[in-house]
């Protein structure tokens, strides 16, 4: 959710606005995504979506990747336990995530900052508030400083 | 370097209202490998077509990226538009700027910022998306179903209906399943002999039906279309082709102490035997653990009386390996046996028997021929007792928690029945729920109650006690709460179904999933009923979940329905988005075969050739018929051998920088 704060003239101090990288599994959260959209519930538009086949698809290098680059958040959303489409593919997901996500707390990625979440097709609402919550939580925390490569700071 | 274009389309004012379309289209133009950008009204109808078609040819496009709604609705149209005109489907992106763009966001200016990126992020994918080509495979023409009951039966009948061969393979001696072994059925009171044993014999009559009884499935490996599957049939001692099924030696056969599994024991057969009268084949086994032939090396009666010398000692196990394009799962069930309820004493008393026990009972061609006997004294039971949910909708280790479905319905028959032949019967029924959401069910059990008195008490039975040669049952009145002592000559516990024990190895064997009480799981719920999960393999009758025979005779057909389906094309085309192993990288650790929920990984040893140098090695080689494209298995390897195509790391890196920029 949009925060307004009083806009600075120091364009250094611009309000913050997290760059957020969602991966969606085809199958039921990146329909539940367009439920979301075809129903018109709205979330901040810095929430960028990527579709894979499944949330077992997300190798943790892309999500490292996208930390290196400059998102402030990244959330993984597939289907619920026991709902995926390839039967088993969310459970990998579900443990590779655990561990990714507390090496990457060690390294100062807080916890927040990363997320997995199981949305279905028929979950359109659930999307959008997951989205609109997280980008909260990312607005809370303040830009990602930590993991930024930083031969691409200007 | 790729030729992209890019058309941005405004859906009416859908994406029109809230992007600015022609500044997408602007800012797209000095992207890599973009050489074209436009945008308009309807990309999807035809003038929106002929326009990518007509570019593709003028500007010499490689690839295609189409700004709209979501790939979900128009992806498959678009790949044919862009194959129309030449260029291969799988070099088409989408970016997805209704649904999670123009649809969600108020602000134009901010729609416009993000349809920007989305469709960057498509650009930057597609310069390294390469022609991808569904591969093709044969279907053989040919089904194997996996256990004979009235399932499997049904099935097998409507394939070779549709003039397709079908192979049954059935465990037991004969095929028929349960339904051989019960008496009548419910809600139409027909005798289920006089309907099934027709069924058996169209299946046995059948020239594109093959019955292997007394048979197993030992090995399966291929795919869907091209299934390999090795068949075992044990030995019956007894030459099929030879034996006219007279039952002579079964008259002489001096060893005829043996529980009678046909009539759950209830009476004895001999060691060698046909299970019942109507069995097909009609040819009898020897039950090795009681011939005394096997046993003493004598005897050898049976085969002194065969008169056409069908008796075979030294018969072999025999292996046949078989090509199937489809394979249905009929398995079915088997009612619990009530070993671990010590409160019923259904191990000490014998006059506390299951339902199918009391099938048999019942039964003209039954122990008892017909006429209910108490087994313990073979006196006429006054009092009788039924006990629902034995081992259903409980809570503890020894319960399952699903409802059985079929009971509520077959204690009400069994209720009926006796009342109906021995009017001087004294029935209580306890239930915990009656359950009869059925064609014709409920006014069924409504007549148990109304017209054949039935006492039916809503209660839990505590406690089956043997006084004196009767039975005492303790229980509760959950309506009135009152506890109560009643005397029965008979105790009859409705068991729950339960899935055969062979489900589980099954499963394994065929890849498709069972859930966590062992039946078979559908790919769909709703939408999929009849088919697992994985692809070829269907779902047929008990194996799935509990059913009566209505509704196996219903999901019977419908299976056939799909396989026909299948076994009707000629080849099939498979998503060529599949995983691939890169021979130079992969080091044959097997990690990835360990993820593959479909057994798609298979290790080979090959030639390789490392900068020129050649050796053989071990590595994963995916077999993309079978591969569906998740991806798990990318991940997983160590080495970053294993890729996806049309999701590559490449691929997925890109978008994720195109986004965050
Ligand atoms: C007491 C009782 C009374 C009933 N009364 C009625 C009634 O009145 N009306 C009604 O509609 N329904 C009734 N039913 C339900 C009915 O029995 C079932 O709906 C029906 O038998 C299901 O058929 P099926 O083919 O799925 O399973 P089954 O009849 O169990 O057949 C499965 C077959 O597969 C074989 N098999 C199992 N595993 C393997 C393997 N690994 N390899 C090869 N073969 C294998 C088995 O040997 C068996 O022959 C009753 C059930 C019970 C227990
Ligand atoms: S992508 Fe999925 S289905 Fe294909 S080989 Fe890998 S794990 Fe198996
Ligand atoms: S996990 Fe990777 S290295 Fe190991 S066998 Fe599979 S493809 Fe080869
Ligand atoms: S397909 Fe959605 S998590 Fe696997």
């Amino acid at each position: 959710m949009q925060v307004n704060e009083t806009n600075t003239v120091n364009t250094e101090e611009k309000e913050f606005t997290p760059l957020i990288v969602a991966f969606c599994c085809n199958w039921c959260s990146y329909a539940g995504a367009d439920l979301a959209g075809s129903s018109r519930l709205s979330y901040p538009a810095n929430v960028k979506i990527i579709r894979v086949p499944c949330s077992c698809r997300v190798n943790p290098l892309f999500i490292l990747r996208a930390f290196q680059r400059g998102a402030d958040g990244v959330i993984l959303c597939g289907c619920h336990p026991g709902d995926c489409h390839y039967s088993t593919g969310n459970y990998y997901a579900r443990r590779r995530m655990t561990l990714l996500f507390s090496m990457l707390d060690y390294l100062g990625i807080e916890k927040g900052r990363t997320r997995v979440e199981w949305v279905s097709a028929a979950e359109g609402a659930k999307f959008s508030a997951t989205m609109n919550d997280f980008a909260a939580t990312i607005h809370k925390l303040g830009p990602n400083r930590k993991l930024r490569d930083l031969r691409c700071e200007k | 370097m790729q030729k992209i274009g890019v058309f941005v389309c405004w859906c009416g004012s859908n994406i029109a209202a809230t992007v600015d379309v022609a500044a997408v289209a602007e800012a797209v133009k000095g992207e890599p490998g973009v050489v074209f950008a436009t945008d308009y009204q309807y990309m999807c109808s035809e003038g929106g077509q002929s326009l990518i078609k007509e570019t593709i040819k003028e500007q010499g496009l490689t690839g295609v990226v189409i700004c709209s709604c979501s790939p979900r609705m128009h992806e498959a149209t678009f790949r044919k538009t862009v194959e129309a005109a030449g260029i291969n489907p799988y070099m088409l992106e989408i970016a997805n700027i209704r649904e999670q763009c123009s649809w969600i966001h108020k602000n134009k200016e901010e729609g416009t910022e993000k349809a920007i990126i989305l469709a960057k992020a498509a650009v930057a994918k597609l310069n390294l998306n390469t022609p991808l080509i569904a591969g093709e495979s044969r279907v053989v023409k040919r089904a194997l179903v996996i256990g004979g009951g009235i399932a499997g039966i049904q099935t097998a009948l409507d394939i070779a209906e549709a003039g397709y061969e079908v192979d049954i393979v059935e465990k037991q001696p004969t095929i028929g399943g349960k339904m051989t072994q019960i008496d009548k059925t419910f809600p139409t009171l027909d005798c289920a002999a006089c309907i099934l044993t027709p069924k058996m014999v169209d299946a046995a009559q059948s020239e594109k039906i093959n019955i292997y009884s007394y048979s197993e499935v030992e090995k399966v490996s291929g795919f869907v279309g091209n299934f390999s599957v090795t068949i075992k049939k044990k030995p019956r001692y007894v030459n099929s082709d030879l034996c006219t099924g007279c039952g002579a030696c079964m008259e002489k056969c001096p060893s005829k102490k043996t529980p009678n599994e046909f009539n759950m024991g209830l009476d004895n057969r001999t060691a060698i035997y046909i299970p019942f009268a109507q069995a097909i084949p009609k040819v009898p086994v020897i039950d090795t653990a009681a011939c005394l032939h096997f046993k003493t090396g004598k005897c050898g009666i049976c085969q002194k009386t065969c008169s056409a010398n069908a008796i075979d000692f030294d018969q072999k196990e025999e292996l046949i390996t078989k090509e199937y394009g489809a394979i249905v799962v009929a398995t079915g069930f088997n009612p619990l046996k009530p070993t671990k309820f010590d409160e019923y004493q259904y191990n000490q008393c014998a006059d506390v028997v299951t339902s199918l026990e009391f099938e048999r009972l019942m039964n003209a061609a039954g122990p008892t021929k017909g006429v209910l006997l108490r087994p313990s004294d073979q006196s006429h039971p006054k009092k009788i007792v039924f006990v629902q949910c034995v081992g259903s909708r409980g809570q503890s280790c020894r319960d399952h928690s699903y409802c059985s479905k079929i009971c509520c319905m077959y204690t009400a028959k069994h209720a009926m029945l006796v009342r109906d032949k021995y009017p001087d019967t004294d029935v209580t029924v306890f239930y915990i729920d009656v359950r009869t959401p059925g064609k014709n069910f409920d006014e069924f059990y409504r007549r148990a109650v109304e017209e054949y008195g039935v006492h039916y008490i809503k209660g839990m039975v505590g406690k089956v006690e043997q006084v004196d040669g009767s039975l005492k049952v303790q229980a509760s009145d959950l309506l009135s709460n009152d506890q109560m002592v009643l005397d029965a000559d008979m105790v009859v516990l409705a068991t729950a179904v339960e899935p055969d024990p062979t489900a589980k190895s099954l499963a394994t064997m065929l890849t498709a999933s069972i859930d966590t009480n062992n039946f078979f799981t559908e790919a769909h719920p709703k939408l999929r009923p009849v088919e697992s999960p994985t692809a070829g393999v269907y779902l047929s009758g008990v194996c799935q979940g509990p059913k009566d025979i209505p509704e196996t005779v219903a999901q019977g057909s419908a299976c056939a329905a799909k396989v026909i389906g299948l076994l009707a094309k000629d080849k099939l085309l498979s998503n060529p988005c599949v995983a691939h192993s890169d021979e130079l990288l992969c080091n044959g650790c097997s990690t990835c075969a360990n993820v593959c929920a479909y057994g798609a990984i298979d290790y080979v040893d090959k030639e390789v050739n490392d900068h020129g140098k050649r050796e053989v090695r071990h590595i994963a080689v995916v077999n993309e018929a079978v591969c569906q494209g998740c991806g798990a298995c990318t991940v997983t390897c160590p080495s970053g051998a294993m890729d996806l195509k049309g999701f590559a790391n490449r691929q997925i890196m890109a978008e994720v920088d195109a986004i965050c920029k």
